[in-house]
This record gives C-alpha cells, sequence and structure tokens, in this order.
C-alpha cells in the first residue's frame, strides 16, 4: 500500500469509527477527553494560584522558582510514569492504594505533568500583566492576596490559554497512560495508547484514524473553551477598555 | 554514501539496480536490516549470533525489534530486507501472498504458564495446557494477555481456543503491551500469565510469579527466518538475506543457538534441516 492510499484509508477509517459509534473508540476517547479533563482541572486549582502567586510578586527566590518551574515543563512522561509506578507498585511505599493500572493513576499522573505547565504559564501571564494593575491595587488599600485576586482576573483571558496549553499536551501524552494506566482493553485503553498498540500491530492506518479522533476531540475542547469565553458575561468585560 | 540517494530515487521513480552496483563496490559496508521479535532481541542470542556473520562477509545487520504483526508489516512494505518472527501461520500467509522467500524455520524455544506461587486455580496439577487454562478460567482467577496481536498473543489465542474456552470476562485482562510490560502486570495483580521462556528468564529476579506449567509439546515456540521478496522490491538487499539464511542454519550458526545460555539455561534448540530436494 502506498503512503497516500494509507493515509486515505485511514481518513476514511477515521469518520467510519466515528459514524459507527465504535464502542471500544469511544470508551477510549471518552477515557481519553475525561482522564485529561480531570487532570487539568486539578492542575488548575493547584498551579493558577501558585504561578499568580510567584509571577506577581517579587522575592529574593523568586527567579529561581519560575526558573524551576519552566525547568519542569521538561519533564518527560515517561519519567513521570517511571517515578509514579515506582510509588504505586505493590511493593512501593504507595502500593497499598491499589491505584496501578487504574484510570486514577491515569489522573494522577497527567496532573503532575500539567502543574508545571499552568504555573509556569500563569506566571508569565501575571508577569505581562500591565504594571499599573499592582500599583493601582496597592493604592486602593489591597493586601497580597487581593492584589493576586485582581490581577488573576485581569488576566484570565491568559490563565484559561495556561489551561488550555495544559490540557493539549497531556491528552496527547502516551508514557504516563502507558506505564501506570497499563492499556488495559476496556479499561485504561486511551485513544493514544491505542494508537501504540496498532502502530505495533502494524495496523498504521487505524492508528491514524485514532489519532483523527484525538485531533478532534482537542478541537471540541477548545471550541467549546472559545464559546464559554464569549458568552459568559464575566469574560465579555474584559474587552471593555480598562478603567 | 550513495545509498539513502538512491533509496530515495527509488521511492520517488524506481531506480532500480543501480543499487547492486552500490552494494558491490568495496570499501562500503553493506547493511542489512533485520525485523525480528522483542522477545528474541532481548534475549540477548541476536548479540552473540549476529557478530560473527557480520564480520565474516562485511555486512552490518541493523535490527528492528517490534511485534511479530508489525516485523510481517514492515516486510509487506520492504522497509526491511529479512525477517525472523515465530508465527507459523502469518509466516504461510506472508510468503503465499508473495511478500516472502526461502522461509527456513531454524529453532525453538518454548512458552510456559506462569503465576503466583499459591496457585489459586490448580494449575500446577493440570493434566495439559489445556486443561491449565480451563482451571484458570473456571476458577475466574486473573489472566493477563498480551492482547496486542503478537506471535504470543496469538499462540495464547490457539491455546485458548484448543482448551475450548472463550476467555471473556472481568478476570481477563488484555494488556495491549510488549512481553515485559504484561509480565510485570501480571506480577502486580499476582495474576496468571502465558510467558516466553526468553523473556521470563530475564525477569525471574523482578517478579515473584512462578513457572507453573511447562513442557506439553504444544507449548513450543517455532521460529523462522524468511527473506522479502526481492521480485516485489528491487531494492531490498536479497544478496545479504540469502547469507544470513545460510548463516543460522548452517551447522556453526546452529551450534551457536544451541549452546546459548541465559541465567544458565539452555533457552533456544536448533532444528534446522537440511533440504531435502
Amino acid at each position: 500500500m502506498s503512503a497516500m492510499d494509507t493515509l486515505w484509508s485511514a481518513l476514511e477509517e477515521a469518520f467510519r469509527l466515528i459514524g459507527a459509534a465504535d464502542a471500544e473508540v469511544y470508551g477510549a476517547a471518552a477515557l481519553s477527553l475525561g482522564v485529561s479533563l480531570a487532570a487539568v482541572g486539578l492542575a488548575s486549582l493547584v498551579g493558577v494560584p501558585l504561578g499568580v502567586a510567584a509571577g506577581g510578586s517579587h522575592f529574593r527566590l523568586r527567579p529561581l522558582i519560575l526558573a524551576i518551574l519552566n525547568t519542569l515543563m521538561a519533564l518527560p512522561t515517561v519519567l513521570i510514569g517511571l517515578l509514579l509506578y515506582v510509588m504505586l507498585s505493590r511493593r512501593g511505599p504507595a502500593g497499598a492504594l491499589g491505584l496501578l493500572y487504574t484510570p486514577w493513576a491515569m489522573v494522577l499522573g497527567q496532573f503532575i505533568l500539567a502543574i508545571p505547565i499552568v504555573a509556569a504559564l500563569s506566571a508569565a501571564a501575571v508577569q505581562g500583566a500591565d504594571p499599573r494593575v499592582i500599583k493601582s491595587a496597592r493604592t486602593l488599600g489591597a493586601g497580597r492576596l487581593r492584589t493576586w485576586l485582581t490581577l488573576a482576573s485581569e488576566t484570565r483571558l491568559a490563565l484559561f490559554a495556561a489551561a488550555a496549553a495544559a490540557f493539549g499536551r497531556v491528552v496527547g501524552e502516551v508514557g504516563i497512560s502507558m506505564m501506570v494506566g497499563g492499556n488495559i482493553r476496556h479499561y485504561t485503553r486511551n485513544l493514544t495508547t491505542a494508537i501504540a498498540l496498532e502502530t505495533s500491530k502494524g495496523e498504521i492506518a487505524l492508528g491514524i484514524a485514532l489519532g483523527i479522533v484525538l485531533m478532534i476531540i482537542a478541537l471540541g475542547v477548545n471550541l467549546a473553551v472559545q464559546a464559554f469565553q464569549q458568552r459568559s458575561p464575566l469574560w465579555r468585560r474584559s474587552t471593555r477598555p480598562a478603567t | 554514501m550513495k545509498r539513502p540517494l538512491c533509496l530515495l530515487l527509488v521511492l520517488l521513480a524506481g531506480c532500480g539496480d543501480g543499487s547492486d552496483a552500490d552494494r558491490a563496490a568495496p570499501g562500503t559496508p553493506r547493511r542489512l536490516r533485520l525485523a525480528t521479535t522483542t522477545s528474541l532481541d532481548n534475549s540477548g542470542l541476536t548479540s552473540v549470533l549476529l557478530p560473527p556473520f557480520e564480520e565474516r562477509h562485511g555486512v552490518r545487520v541493523d535490527v528492528i525489534a517490534v511485534g511479530t504483526g508489525r516485523a510481517l508489516q514492515l516486510g509487506r512494505n520492504g522497509d526491511v530486507d529479512v525477517l525472523i518472527v515465530h508465527h507459523p501461520e502469518g509466516e504461510a500467509e506472508f510468503v503465499a501472498a508473495g511478500f516472502g522467500v526461502d522461509r527456513r524455520p531454524f529453532m525453538y524455544n518454548d512458552f510456559l504458564i506462569l503465576g503466583p506461587d499459591g496457585d489459586p486455580a490448580g494449575v500446577r496439577n493440570a493434566r495439559g495446557v489445556g486443561a491449565a487454562l480451563a482451571a484458570v478460567a473456571a476458577a475466574r482467577k486473573s489472566f493477563v494477555s498480551r492482547g496486542d496481536d503478537s506471535g504470543t498473543h496469538r499462540k495464547e489465542r490457539a491455546l485458548w481456543k484448543a482448551a475450548g474456552v472463550g476467555p471473556a470476562g472481568s478476570w481477563y485482562l488484555e494488556a495491549g503491551q510488549g512481553m515485559g510490560a504484561t509480565l510485570m502486570m501480571a506480577d502486580e495483580k499476582q495474576a496468571y500469565v502465558l510467558s516466553d521462556r526468553g523473556t521470563y528468564l530475564a525477569f525471574k529476579d523482578k517478579i515473584e510469579l512462578v513457572p507453573l506449567h511447562q513442557g506439553d509439546p504444544a507449548l513450543r515456540n517455532p521460529y523462522a527466518i524468511i527473506a522479502v521478496n526481492p521480485a516485489r522490491w528491487q531494492h531490498v538487499n536479497d544478496l545479504d538475506a540469502m547469507l544470513l539464511i545460510g548463516w543460522v542454519t548452517s551447522p556453526e550458526g546452529q551450534t551457536i543457538i544451541g549452546d546459548f545460555r541465559l541465567g544458565g539455561e539452555r533457552l533456544f534448540v536448533p532444528d534446522a534441516v537440511p533440504e531435502t530436494e
């Protein structure tokens, strides 16, 4: 089969899979979406405050913390998977929890992957904010926490972009899912581990088709985020000139 | 040096047998691309069987270790020159479809059923591998399958079929991963698992599972070497592929295979038979 034939049959296969409501593919897609949304949601709860605090205040260790956050963005997924495996293994310190080879282990791993991304991009967002925001907040008598809240509110579009970037990273990762999820059929097999499996089986067209399904999901999530931003009055307010 | 360019030309327009001239050029190290299974490559046999061949013929063998399904696919696409795989039915299909030539079985090793020492399903006392698998299914004790369409997975499916059991249910876990990862998962879950002996020996010290069933002739794992058909893909290095087939089936090659030890245990039994024509 020529390369073009492979690509064409992959495209056909992708739409056939979507149209046929193939239970296996939908299961893998639902797992990819659920695990990654949960991981990014949790990572945002931790990472946004961390990033805003680090980016919005001045202290001696700040450059070091920001450098560490940026470096952690390069954490290889296979390393996170490996470390988590050691922790969660039956012989590991957290083995009694029985989390290894469950979707929860995948959430935990992707959560760790997402935190530095959310935090570092949040820090960059508030650092890029108009410095007058901090000044005026301070002048109006805001404390440190109040100033951070104001900063976060002023940069909320960029903070949302940070979460979206993290989602893009985690939904496409395969190392963590494979190692601590285990790619168990009907249980921990998501789209990326399914792609890895089909590739190892030589089912190239099916692998690419699953990749197309993954990209359609990512597109759907990003469109949903956009629609939410445009509808919500909270977001619309930000288009007004700053007062 | 011209070879990558030539390969490119082959892909674009088919530069034909110009590549033969390149290969014959003295001083240019020839390359032979061998697709084989991860289980064979992990065993370490390739690293003692191939160097004497490379030295004698001045060829470099590039080993591409993948699953049997993927290896056959690489052969179908002409991405490799020669294959060493272990799935007789798949091989027969591959040759019948004109993708491969000169298939020669040349050795075998065997599979074994591993499980927790406590053996909750009573596999140890089962008579024959069929009865052993039926016991696991009847007890609904966890069994981890490769689930990746590899040679080992295909073997496992054939064994279930022969045992008259269609494995399904929450006790039957399809890992969709390589042998090593599957063994680790079975160990974590204290489950039963079918493994090739080579991978088991390599993981012996890392897992608690023990061999519970072995020696049944149905558990044999025959390996064959196949050249990719040069009539279908002009660019394949079929001369060196033929030399390699000659090497692994020669008395010398067979001796290396028979003498190979892993963890003090003999792993492969050479069984290349002289051609009877």
